[in-house]
């Protein structure tokens, strides 16, 4: 036979070929379809929306401060998680996270449907100092968080998502440092939390 | 919900996933049938030498390890025909896990729905003299509304203390329903309805509002505030301060201060305006769970009689058991 063991092992080239192949199997078939199914690739209904300047804004500081480290935003579909956080999620409402920031530890609770379960003066209070309004509270306080934001890269972040597939307009890009003007840190991350998970309101 | 994805992988990505794996789990088998009918002479080498001397004898996969490979090959095929997994095939046993959870959903609903139900039937008052309810609305106080209210229902500062019988939106069964089905949003604009007071008048008007509630306050201070409260304040707090109860306008009059007693914070407020924000839970805990909190918050020693609240005297509404209880006691 001209595909021996021998053939195979005394090329390095074809050795490399053919692990990289077999390593690759798992991915080619769990991930790769993933990305051309129509319940991954577009938005549950419509109230899954592109981020607006501020909310982008936001999410970047929550990526900045590592809140994905204690944080998940994925409630999986089980009765715990469920009556806990609401609707379990779909991939229909990650379309426009680029990445998306599911996380992978709970020492916090879960954060995907946190938009609207708390007041906007709530999420302020409680990420300067959460020991103020959960006096149990093991999360770090953020308290340089209500500081101006600065964020000069806005509209060439919304550029490099449009070219990712998130359907911003040349007028909202163009537009995004206005919207950012006069605001802190802190109403960023609030209005980031405010909108996650809007999308599916009812608790199943 | 339209977002059942059973059925979406069609076309090409169906075939690709179909050929792969079938590529793979008969490739793994025919590896296995040749490895096992290949013939080995006893003492043969495989011809690799390492180290100038060391040589391999070409020995055949022991029987049991090739065996074990056998039925992983077996365990998939069996897996591909039950679960989903093979393309777009759903599997005999029809399983998804949409309806795993399903099933799970319906099966706590069969053990706990009737005990929900049970005291869904019945009115607030009669539920929040029941202990057993008193407990399950504790539970479900403290998973849902601890993380403003205090896991003692005692309030933090700029969250309302739910013990106390003070009321913004009002402290009926009825009442206490509504705030937590459909939230509440009290909003303050800035400077109320006077937008054109200066620093010194808005410091005015904090006299005169603490002057209400006999707070500390300048006297000539509280003089010029009384007579700047009509117009920038009593379209909301009613010219008397003591508020409106049907429209969230907190009472002035009243010892309860939300936002704290200090000048610093009521200027603050007045200056830049407030809002109060009770989120809605009616849609996320349904009506059963809504109803057993409302017993438990009724039931915390605030709550107030549908009869009480009659309109006749709004503040009997917000009166304290304390400051009831005198009163009756001075009737007597």
């Amino acid at each position: 036979m001209a595909f021996t063991h021998e053939k195979i092992e005394t090329s390095n080239t074809l050795m490399i070929v053919l692990t990289l192949l077999v390593v690759s199997v798992g991915g080619l078939l769990e991930i790769l379809p993933l990305f051309f199914q129509k319940s991954t690739t577009t938005p549950v209904n419509e109230l899954v929306k592109p981020y607006d300047p501020l909310r982008l804004a936001g999410r970047d500081i929550y990526i900045r401060e590592g809140c994905y480290n204690c944080h998940s935003q994925m409630i999986r579909p089980f009765r715990a998680e469920t009556e806990r956080y609401g609707h379990y999620s779909v991939a229909g409402e990650y379309v426009y996270d680029h990445p998306f920031q599911w996380g992978s530890k709970r020492t916090g609770p879960d954060l995907h449907r946190v938009g609207g379960r708390y007041s906007d003066q709530w999420h302020k209070i409680h990420l300067l100092n959460p020991r103020d309004v959960v006096p149990e509270s093991n999360m770090p306080a953020y308290y340089w968080l209500d500081r101006p934001l600065k964020d000069p890269h806005i509209s060439g972040k919304m550029a490099a998502l449009r070219k990712v597939g998130v359907p911003y307009s040349d007028q909202e890009i163009a537009d995004a440092p206005k919207a950012l003007e006069g605001k802190t840190e802190l109403d960023a991350v609030v209005a980031y939390l405010q909108g996650l998970g809007q999308a599916l309101k009812q608790s199943r | 919900m339209n977002f059942n994805n059973t059925g979406d992988l069609v076309g090409f990505w169906n075939l690709y996933v179909i050929i792969i794996v079938a590529v793979s789990i008969i490739g793994c088998a025919v590896f296995l049938w040749m490895q096992g009918s290949a013939k080995h002479k006893p003492g043969e080498v495989t011809g690799h030498v390492w180290d100038e001397t060391l040589e391999e004898y070409s020995n055949p996969l022991p029987s049991w390890w090739r065996w074990m490979f056998y039925i992983t090959v077996v365990f998939a095929l069996a897996y591909l025909a039950l679960y989903p997994g093979l393309g777009s095939n759903t599997g005999s046993f029809g399983w998804t896990m949409r309806g795993q959870y399903d099933a799970e959903m319906a099966a706590a609903e069969a053990q706990y729905g009737p005990k929900f139900n049970q005291f869904l039937k019945q009115d607030v008052m009669t539920v929040a003299a029941n202990q057993e309810a008193r407990d399950m609305g504790g539970r479900l106080f403290q998973t849902y509304c601890s993380q403003c209210h205090g896991g003692d229902a005692g309030g933090a500062p700029s969250f309302p203390n739910l013990k106390d019988g003070d009321w913004l939106w009002g402290g009926t069964p009825e009442q206490i329903k509504e705030t937590i089905t459909g939230g509440r949003m009290g909003i303050m604009t800035p400077k109320g309805t006077k937008p054109d007071m200066d620093a010194e008048q808005v410091r005015d008007v904090v006299h005169y509002v603490r002057s209400l509630s006999g707070l500390t306050a300048d006297s000539a201070r509280v003089q010029r505030g009384a007579e700047l409260f009509p117009q920038a304040c009593a379209a909301c707090h009613q010219v008397d301060g003591k508020g409106l109860q049907a429209a969230g306008y907190p009472n002035l009059t009243d010892k309860v201060w939300l936002h704290g007693s200090a000048e610093s914070k009521q200027i603050e407020i007045v200056t830049n305006g407030m809002q109060n924000q009770m989120p809605a839970f009616g849609e996320f805990l349904g009506e059963a769970k809504v109803h057993l909190l409302t017993a438990y918050v009724w039931g915390l020693g605030g709550g107030v009689k549908p009869e009480a609240a009659a309109p006749a005297e709004p503040a009997a509404a917000e009166a304290t058991p304390a400051t009831a209880e005198a009163a009756s006691a001075e009737q007597k």
